[in-house]
């Protein structure tokens, strides 16, 4: 079917203004399979369905809309007290001297433009692969593009049980910065690691991760984004999950005005979970989307998803998640919520649960709610000598405890709960 | 130390007269108990008194050590040394019991310009206040009052008080809901924390409770008004005969 005029010139302009990996191998390959799909699907625009609360136009244009470098000196950085391996990328390029060395105990990092050169490497077998299969039943255009002109990225193989987190630290410097990363992630067979992710990036950031969780084996993901206000985002997770295999991604978001995380998520072996969780804190000119896709594709597996978004003054959030249990995917345990805290009437909640079941034997439930703070926690708090900044802040992360318990590791959850306190207490003066 | 002058209240939101002139002084070291009818008003008169919202005051006063309690915040008053025991305490799911007590504690010393409370001295203090209560450790860790059984809850309410060492204790119904057992331990929290300096203020329906809590003034509210007060026998005449005779006199 052909584009519609406006759509396809977008699209060509797009493709134009972009500039590819040289000399990258098999990744040659890939990327311009990837920019002949992108050409026949088009760039998104307003008026399709899977945007219809979110509006892509300044993920889409040709040049991003400049954004001042956010100054955050006033604390530490997240994950700093925490044992990792850290990989820095400034304004979305690869910083070797910033970055620690990237060999560690259990598993392999590599460079994806080095990889690429070599002939044969699993990596090959991932690229793009995870990314066109979550192409069904929506296009993702944006992960398509991602897919064409990734201009780096990193490449992580779990053999064993990785020694501490791999820990990506995008590093903002340009206002200018239009950053295109493509992360592969394989987890072998009864292997555990963890991915860390934090900092704005660029102007404009374009993310996208494939992610291949073999059988019995662990992956965590815990991701923060913030405090940047300017920062427009847009990730994708696309993951395969193997029998008995556990997937966690948690997301932490905190201001930006524009970010969409979408999630594609695939269980394939029997037995397997899926936990995605969010905790989204807007101030103002804040527009935070998560999309995501669960698909149950075996039996007895189970999948939560958790998102709570916080909002005030005149801030968006949106969710749009699904549930799909394909026939055969029996004792399917599946569970979705999606709630927002609105700390003023201007502020604003758009949600679309879903629920597509072709198997009969399952357990699956979802709900969505949006609500102020309540009134009646709020006084007893009070009535016990807790001012009312300080109830509302205590009432606020109560309300954002069922995401951070999604974290499965301590250190990290506190980590996260001490940033979303800090956020609180500035607001309160 | 509370001194209530023709309290009249309104709902905010309705044209509803609740409260009609109450008149009230609770002097320190003295229990003074309310009984009176369901619908009489008791609850009102502690929630005007804590500051809940709904409520708007149409005339008369209210001081704490002569001042104003009315113009203050909630936690204003709580930091003044006013608690109230809740009929229906609230259940917060998310926050930690443990984490609300020490919240409440320490805003409370920070307002009064006290030094903070460690968290040692605070979890020692915890933990021998609630074995009294026989509060174990999983109701501390649990969040505030969720799943909590209604005896349970009302323990709970206890346990704040006897940390937040107010000077004016409101208890409303605070034996509602306790078999004979928490009853006991419930008074005893209370008899514990009498001193010259704190007054009590205990809204009941029962005479039971107050012959583990010996009350020094009783007063009949009824229709939104205090229409009669006399000593601890007021409380067995009630229990004897109920309402009607003592309504009737003085309609
Ligand atoms: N927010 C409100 N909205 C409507 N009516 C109210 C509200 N608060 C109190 N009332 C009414 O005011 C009257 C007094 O209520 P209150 O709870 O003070 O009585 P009470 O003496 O404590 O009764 P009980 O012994 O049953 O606890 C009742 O008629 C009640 O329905
Ligand atoms: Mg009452």
């Amino acid at each position: 079917m052909a584009l519609p005029k406006a759509k396809e010139d977008a699209t060509v302009a797009r493709i134009a203004g972009l500039t590819r990996l040289e000399g990258a191998g098999w990744l040659d390959g890939a990327q311009a399979d990837a920019i002949t799909r992108l050409r026949a699907m088009g760039m998104p625009g307003r008026r399709d369905e899977y945007w219809k609360y979110t509006d892509p136009t300044s993920l889409a244009s040709v040049d991003p809309v400049p954004a001042a470098v956010f100054d955050t000196s006033d604390e530490a950085p997240i994950f700093d007290g925490i044992d990792r391996l850290k990989v820095v990328f400034v304004d979305g390029v690869f910083d070797a001297d910033a970055s620690d060395d990237l060999s560690m105990e259990g598993i392999e990092i590599e460079r994806l433009q080095d990889v690429a050169k070599t002939d044969i490497h699993w990596a090959k077998d991932l690229y793009g692969v995870l990314e066109t299969r979550g192409q069904n039943p929506v296009d993702r255009p944006l992960a398509v593009l991602n897919t064409a002109f990734a201009t780096d990225g990193i490449v992580i193989r779990a053999t064993g049980k990785a020694a501490k987190p791999v820990h990506m630290i995008y590093l903002h410097k340009s206002d200018s910065s239009d950053a295109i990363l493509h992360h592969l992630v394989k987890v072998e067979e009864g292997a555990e690691l963890t991915v860390l992710e934090s900092g704005p990036a660029a102007a404009r950031f374009n993310q996208a991760m494939e992610v291949e969780v073999a059988d019995r084996a662990d992956f965590h993901h815990i991701r923060a984004q913030g405090r940047d206000h300017e920062r427009r985002a847009v990730t994708h997770i696309f993951a395969r999950l193997g029998t008995e295999s556990l997937f966690k991604s948690f997301t932490m978001t905190a201001n930006g005005v524009m970010t969409r995380n979408e999630a594609v998520i695939e269980l394939t072996g029997d037995d397997a979970s899926a936990h995605i969780a969010g905790a989204a804190m807007g101030d103002g000119d804040f527009h935070h989307d998560d999309t995501i896709f669960i698909t149950h594709d075996a039996v007895n597996c189970e999948s939560r998803q958790v998102f709570k978004k916080v909002l005030r003054n005149g801030a968006t959030g949106v969710f749009q998640g699904k549930i799909l249990v394909k026939a055969g995917a029996q004792k399917t345990d599946g569970y979705q919520i999606s709630q927002s805290l609105l700390l003023d009437d201007d502020a604003q909640f758009l949600a679309k649960p879903e629920l597509e079941i072709y198997a009969d034997d399952v357990a699956c439930s979802h709900g969505s709610t949006s609500g102020a703070i309540d009134d009646e926690a709020l006084f007893y708090l009070r009535s016990r000598g807790v001012p009312a900044g300080q109830a509302t802040d205590l009432l606020t992360l109560a309300f954002l405890a069922e995401a951070i318990d999604e974290i499965a590791d301590e250190a990290i959850a506190d980590e996260i709960l001490s940033r979303l306190e800090a956020w609180l207490t500035r607001r309160r003066g | 130390m509370l001194e209530i002058k023709n309290l009249h209240v309104k709902l905010e939101e309705e044209d509803k007269q609740i409260l009609k002139g109450v008149d009230l002084t609770v002097e320190a070291g003295k229990v003074h108990a309310i009984m009176g009818p369901n619908g009489s008003g008791k609850s009102t008169l502690s929630y005007v008194l804590s500051g809940r919202d709904g409520y708007e005051v149409t005339a008369g006063s209210a001081t704490l050590d002569g001042e104003d309690l009315l113009e203050q915040e909630p936690e204003e008053r709580a930091a003044a040394g006013l608690f109230l025991a809740f009929q229906y305490p609230v259940e917060i799911p998310g926050v930690g019991n443990m984490t609300f007590l020490r919240t409440a504690v320490n805003a409370q010393r920070k307002a009064r310009g006290e030094e903070e409370m460690s968290a040692a001295d605070f979890l020692k203090l915890v933990r021998a206040k609630a074995k009294d209560l026989k509060i174990d450790a999983d109701m501390l860790k649990r969040p505030v009052n969720t799943g909590f059984s209604g005896g349970e809850k009302k323990r709970n309410e206890i346990l704040q008080m006897a940390m937040l060492e107010p000077k004016m204790c409101i208890l409303d119904e605070t034996d509602s809901g306790l078999d004979v057992d928490a009853m006991k331990l419930v008074s005893e929290g209370v008899n514990a924390l009498r001193d010259e300096n704190r007054a009590f203020l205990v809204i009941t329906h029962y005479q039971r409770l107050l012959n583990h809590i010996k009350p020094d003034v009783v007063h009949i509210m009824a229709n939104g008004r205090i229409v009669k007060t006399g000593g601890p026998e007021l409380a067995l005449e009630v229990e004897e005969n109920g309402y009607a005779d003592i309504l009737a006199e003085v309609a």
